[in-house]
């Protein structure tokens, strides 16, 4: 579904991403791990349009969508959770659903995908008049998850879901990763939390210092004594 | 209680109900595009001219003129970013500053090349109402009536569409909104329709009291900035209330003393209060 050949991406002088190569297929989840400034952050920038390719190429679906701005992306039906959730604090949870669905073809199925984020998520119709500032950090990760869901998206990325979460909100949201699945979406997930996030997806990449170093299926990772090693500290 | 402090108190409050409508429109722009239009007061002046021009001089019909010319200040609006804040957008808070400072003073010289420093009017006079021995103006009391209208559609607008919820949420996060497929640029564009728009209402309803020379924006665009700074830049609803409060000192100290004094005294409140509340009154 979504294809990168050789992508290169920086900023200014600095180059955060060399040559990366990286597939998903249509229905999967896969993992991208690694250690703090390994340019994760940055591949999902990329791909979400935020950030322009440097080099290389980009595709999804079989059409090249390398150097389409954000908001075109989101047509192109992906959906970017980003880091830290960035939620709108001073707006109401329905209203940052509402600006989920902002692109043309949302707004007209806007109350009834409404109704399948609340079915998903029914503690953020409980709070859907509560600024988004106001909600615990697991509920304003259901509301970031909920806001990219509102566009209808094909493919949904997710940038460090479980950072800064208590350890049993973070089962929580390894739980709804589950369920986002169930609901026949592609997901791309960046985590640290490698144990985890191994669990939740078919296949993986390791990413240090801007290039992929090892993929694989979840399985081979989970075996492969370097990542053991160095990421699961076993 | 004195008819006359009354009757003060009343024009008060309907004067606040046009420095709202402005104090909104600023407010707006500053917000979500992060630029103060220096010239906006001047964008009134405009949009005063093109209802003298095409209802006295084209002899339109007055509420086709006012539309017109309300359109013809949201144009003008987008122009004024287009032109003059795009190309500059990121560059320092003070360019920006400087460029439509520039703007006021070519807008205050292209009006009296076109129309010379002669006050017009468009010599429309709405009578004048008794209400149990209070004196309203009724063009005063339309002013308000309308001004309150346009606030209220732009409540409704910014609360219930999608494009004016984009609107508040690129005022709070702006690097993040495109992930929600929203298109910053087209968002400022319709900001700067409606800040327009806004500025061609107030601009119907003033031609409705006033005369219009190259300079009037010069009598009321400090009061809108200092309005909109004692309610906190950018802070919607306390520009709306710190209009009323302005309102009422200058008519209040207008009973009392002098107009001229009036406005000593609501600067003076103003400066007292940058001290005590540097963040404008609604904030705690």
């Amino acid at each position: 579904m979504l294809s990168l050949s050789a992508v290169s991406a920086g900023y200014g002088s600095f180059r955060a991403l060399f040559d990366v190569s990286l597939d998903v297929a249509q229905g999967q989840a896969v993992g991208v791990i690694g250690p703090n400034g390994a340019g994760k952050t940055t591949l999902m920038r990329v791909i979400s349009g935020l950030l322009p390719l440097r080099g290389g190429a980009m595709t999804l679906q079989g059409r090249s969508v390398g150097g389409l701005p954000a908001h075109r992306m989101v047509e192109q039906g992906i959906a970017h959770v980003p880091e830290n959730r960035r939620l709108f604090p001073r707006l109401t949870v329905e209203d940052n659903l509402r600006i989920g669905a902002f692109i043309v073809q949302a707004r007209a199925h806007f109350a009834e995908q409404l109704e399948r984020v609340y079915a998903l998520f029914p503690r953020l119709k409980e709070r859907r008049e509560q600024l988004a500032g106001t909600l615990s950090g697991g509920e304003q990760q259901m509301c970031a998850i909920g806001r990219a869901l509102m566009s209808r998206p094909k493919m949904l990325l997710m940038d460090e879901p479980s950072a800064g979460l208590a350890p049993l909100v973070v089962a929580q949201v390894f739980d709804l990763v589950h369920r986002i699945r169930a609901e026949g979406l592609t997901v791309l997930i960046v985590e640290q939390n490698v144990q985890q996030v191994l669990d939740v997806v078919d296949r993986a990449y390791l990413l240090e210092v801007g290039s992929i170093r090892l993929s694989g299926t979840a399985a081979e990772l989970k075996g492969n004594d370097f990542i053991r090693k160095s990421y699961m500290g076993l | 209680m004195d008819f006359y402090l009354l009757e003060a108190i009343i024009n008060g409050i309907l004067l606040g109900g046009v420095l709202a409508l402005l104090a909104l429109g600023l407010n707006l722009i500053f917000g979500v595009i992060d630029v103060v239009w220096i010239a906006y007061a001047d964008l009134v002046m405009c949009g005063m001219y093109a209802v003298y021009w095409l209802y006295s001089e084209l002899g339109w019909p007055l509420v086709l003129a006012f539309a017109a010319a309300i359109v013809f200040v949201a144009v003008l609006g987008v122009l004024v970013h287009v032109l003059i804040i795009a190309p500059i957008l990121g560059s320092a808070p003070i360019n920006q500053l400087l460029a439509t400072g520039g703007l006021l003073f070519f807008l205050q010289s292209f009006a009296t090349l076109l129309f010379s420093t002669e006050f017009r009017n468009i010599g429309v006079r709405l009578p004048i109402i008794e209400l149990g021995g209070i004196y309203i103006s009724s063009a005063r009391l339309l002013a308000f009536a309308m001004a309150l209208l346009g606030a209220v559609a732009l409540y409704f607008f910014l609360k219930r569409s999608f494009i004016g919820t984009a609107i508040r949420a690129i005022a709070q996060d702006r690097d993040i909104v495109g992930l929600m497929g929203v298109d910053q640029r087209s968002i400022y564009l319709v900001t700067s329709a409606i800040g327009g728009a806004l500025a061609g209402l107030a601009a119907c309803l003033l031609s409705l009291q006033y005369d219009v020379h190259p300079y009037i924006g010069n009598t009321f665009g400090p009061l809108i900035f200092m309005i909109c700074v004692l309610g906190g830049l950018g802070n919607m609803i306390g520009g709306f209330v710190a209009a009323f409060i302005i309102s009422q000192i200058i008519a209040i100290g207008g009973y009392y003393y002098s107009t001229e004094l009036s406005y000593v005294l609501a600067f003076t409140f103003f400066i007292v209060l940058m001290f005590v509340r540097p963040r404008g009154v609604m904030t705690r």
